[in-house]
């Protein structure tokens, strides 16, 4: 579903992804490691399309698309979800609003009629259970006044609302104490299926001890230096990244 | 000739008809008025309080004015479609700056001893009462334009209620200006007194009809609000780009009164609105709050003056500014804390988003205080729209424009949200959506505009 070939990409001119060259398919998950500064964020930022990033070089094709010619609304339309390391708190706008106008947008863009306020109503609450959303957080404007713990479980709620096809979770385990984590990466596991994939970024292990990855690969100066199985990733918690570093002949 | 000669020319000239279609106690101040305009003039940019509005430049074209009061043949039904939905209000019109008799709710809808009606009228039918208060508050020194409505207002807009008394159902007056092929000037007065104890609630809309001609509207509203009463005004603007508004509310606030005052401009051409108001009584109660949304060449302009005369009262204001393409916005706020007026409590507050790179925003908190045991704070802020958030909302399959327009009718919320009736507050909260998504890029409430 997602080919990411040789991706150069800047912020303010400098230049934080190197090439970058990734292969997901249907049912998979990534996770992606690696140590601060390494370009993680970037990577997820530069998928979703925030215009703060300049793309240099490369391509991204995302189902035969050319995912960087669409709009950040249009990918997300086509089904990528990127789940933030921190949520944005939009005051005024609540939460049944702003989740309304976004699914029903992606159903337009599908050519379906709007849901109506009732089946909105019950679709929110179905999903809202799955990573155990009280109701008063969901009729609260979007993410003001949330606990960390609070903010992550939302993100999984709308990837729930959204259904995507590719899931983007941006450091989901920061912030997060081991009750939010179960909950989060429950969450998670739930809505993972044999037609949807799933990157994680993460620094720790910890969160895969929860959602199992099928590869691992290590991001390191903008690219991708190492991959490997989900061994890779205990072997990085056990030996830290020096014993990447000296491989590259850095140490 | 300067633009301020030719009305003094012209109420020389017609005097006595200005004289003849208006009532005595209208008629009273006109002398002082003219003397005044004479002597002081009209407010020009070198004021300090005047400096963002050219007011002279909106008084100094040639306006037609209906000093002879010919009926303009027009049906208010028909203008102004009231799509307030399940807002049952008690409707008035008042056709430029004569009030429509013909078309007002039956007197017996009211409680006993509550006027409402036609100020010329009423001022000639109960002298004594309109003259206790007419002209009262209305400081014609303060501003030129006062003086200069003074002179020439000759009908408006009467509420009188007695003591005790409640008026459930709102008010509604609806200021249609109709044009007639002639830019037009009116001069409307609005006189209000709530008794002691007494409650109501007034909504007053503008509307143009005429979007091919110019018009002047100059208002000037008086409310006395008593000891213990609890009154709402709600001024909500929808005119056309042509319309020049110069628009001054005066409050007299009696103890442990509570007063609402909530200035709304959806739509406009240039606007200029001063909001005086003084506590006379203690432990009175004043929210002083609005909104404006301008794009293209708009202007909006507002001067608050909060005089705590006395100890124990309580001021909260709240201003919000939505700006974009070329509009400007101002807002200036003074606030006087009297000495001796201890135990004050006086919150100003005034938040704008530029929208548009654009966009022009002044705003000056001024806070005079001479007491030592208050509480009184100011803020003011001008921002752009949340870049992250933008982002945010874009990524979850929100368009761009409608993330925009979210953002935007978010933070006009809280101006809404302290509107106190909650029919108003819903149809509030449409319009501005509405007026965000660009479909009320004219007056919704004008026949032109259908």
């Amino acid at each position: 579903m997602l080919k990411i070939n040789d991706l150069h990409a800047n912020i303010n001119g400098k230049e934080i992804l190197k090439g970058i060259d990734l292969v997901v398919k249907p049912g998979e998950v990534h996770a992606i490691m690696g140590p601060n500064g390494s370009g993680k964020s970037t990577l997820s930022a530069v998928l979703t399309g925030n215009p703060a990033y300049e793309v240099t070089r490369g391509s991204v094709e995302f189902y035969g698309k050319d995912l960087l010619a669409l709009s950040p609304e249009d990918r997300s339309h086509e089904g990528l979800f990127l789940s933030f390391q921190y949520p944005v708190e939009i005051p005024g706008v609540s939460m049944v609003n702003f989740m309304r106008t976004a699914v029903n947008e992606q159903r337009k863009y599908r050519g379906l009629e709007p849901l109506s306020a009732t089946d909105f109503l019950k679709l929110m609450r179905e999903k809202r259970e799955i990573v155990e959303l009280d109701n008063k957080l969901a009729s609260r404007s979007v993410n003001e006044g949330f606990s960390g713990g609070e903010k992550k479980r939302n993100e999984i709620f709308q990837m729930a609302m959204l259904e995507p096809r590719l899931s983007i979770l941006d450091e989901t385990d920061s912030g997060l104490d081991i009750d939010a984590l179960r909950i989060v990466a429950g969450g998670v596991n739930k809505l993972k299926s044999e037609k949807n994939a799933t990157i994680v970024i993460t620094h720790y292990q910890r969160l895969l001890d929860y959602i199992a990855p099928d590869f691992v690969h290590v991001l390191y100066k903008g690219r991708i230096v190492k991959s490997g199985g989900p061994e890779l990733a205990l072997e990085l918690e056990e030996r830290g990244y020096d014993w990447i570093k000296k491989e590259l002949g850095e140490i | 000739m300067s633009a301020v000669q030719q009305y003094i020319d012209l109420y020389r000239s017609q005097k006595s008809l200005i004289e003849a279609h208006s009532s005595e106690v209208m008629n009273g101040l006109r002398g002082e008025a003219v003397a005044l305009l004479e002597s002081r003039g009209l407010p020009s940019l070198k004021d300090e309080e005047h400096r963002r509005t050219d007011v002279e430049s909106i008084y100094a074209p040639d306006y037609g004015l209906n000093l002879g009061r010919i009926e303009i043949e027009v049906n208010p039904y028909e203008v102004f479609r009231c799509d307030v939905p399940n807002l049952s209000t008690l409707l008035y019109f008042i056709v430029n700056d004569s009030f429509y008799q013909s078309a007002q709710p039956a007197a017996a809808k009211l409680p006993d001893g509550v006027l409402v009606g036609s100020l010329r009228e009423m001022s000639a039918k109960y002298p004594q009462l309109v003259s206790r208060y007419y002209g009262q508050v209305a400081d014609m020194k303060r501003d030129g334009t006062v003086a200069l409505n003074t002179a020439f207002a000759q009908d408006g807009f009467f509420l009188y209620v007695p003591d005790g008394v409640v008026v459930e159902k709102p008010i509604q007056l609806v200021n249609i200006l109709q044009g007639s092929n002639v830019d037009f000037m009116v001069n409307r007065r609005l006189l209000i007194v709530v008794g002691k104890g007494a409650q109501a609630k007034l909504l007053v809309c503008d509307h143009s009809d005429d979007a091919t001609v110019k018009f002047l509207s100059s208002q000037v509203c008086e409310i006395f609000v008593d000891d213990d009463a609890v009154f709402d005004y709600y001024d909500m603007e929808e005119s056309s780009e042509n319309t020049s508004k110069v628009a001054s509310v005066f409050v007299r606030q009696g103890a442990r009164s509570n007063v609402l005052v909530n200035g709304i401009v959806l739509h406009n051409g240039v606007t200029r609105s001063n909001y005086y108001t003084t506590f006379v009584g203690e432990q009175a109660e004043l929210l002083l709050c609005g909104m404006a949304i301008a794009d293209k060449e708009q202007s909006v302009d507002t001067y608050t003056y909060i005089d705590h005369a006395v100890s124990h009262c309580h001021s909260n204001e709240l201003f919000k500014y939505v700006l974009n393409d070329s509009a400007r916005g101002s807002f200036a706020g003074r606030i006087l804390v009297r000495h001796g007026a201890q135990k004050t409590e006086a919150y100003q507050s005034n938040k704008n988003l530029c929208a548009s790179p654009l966009a022009k925003m002044y705003t000056k908190p001024q806070l005079e205080i001479y007491a030592d045991d208050v509480k009184c704070s100011h803020g003011a802020t001008v921002g752009q729209l949340d870049q992250n958030a933008l982002f945010y909302m874009r990524s979850r399959g929100i368009p761009e424009a409608e993330a925009r327009m979210l953002l935007m009718f978010a933070f006009t919320n809280d101006v809404i949200e302290q509107v106190r009736l909650d029919a108003l507050k819903d149809r509030l909260r449409q319009l501005v959506e509405k007026r965000f998504r660009g479909e009320l890029a004219k007056c919704s409430g004008c026949r032109a505009c259908r």
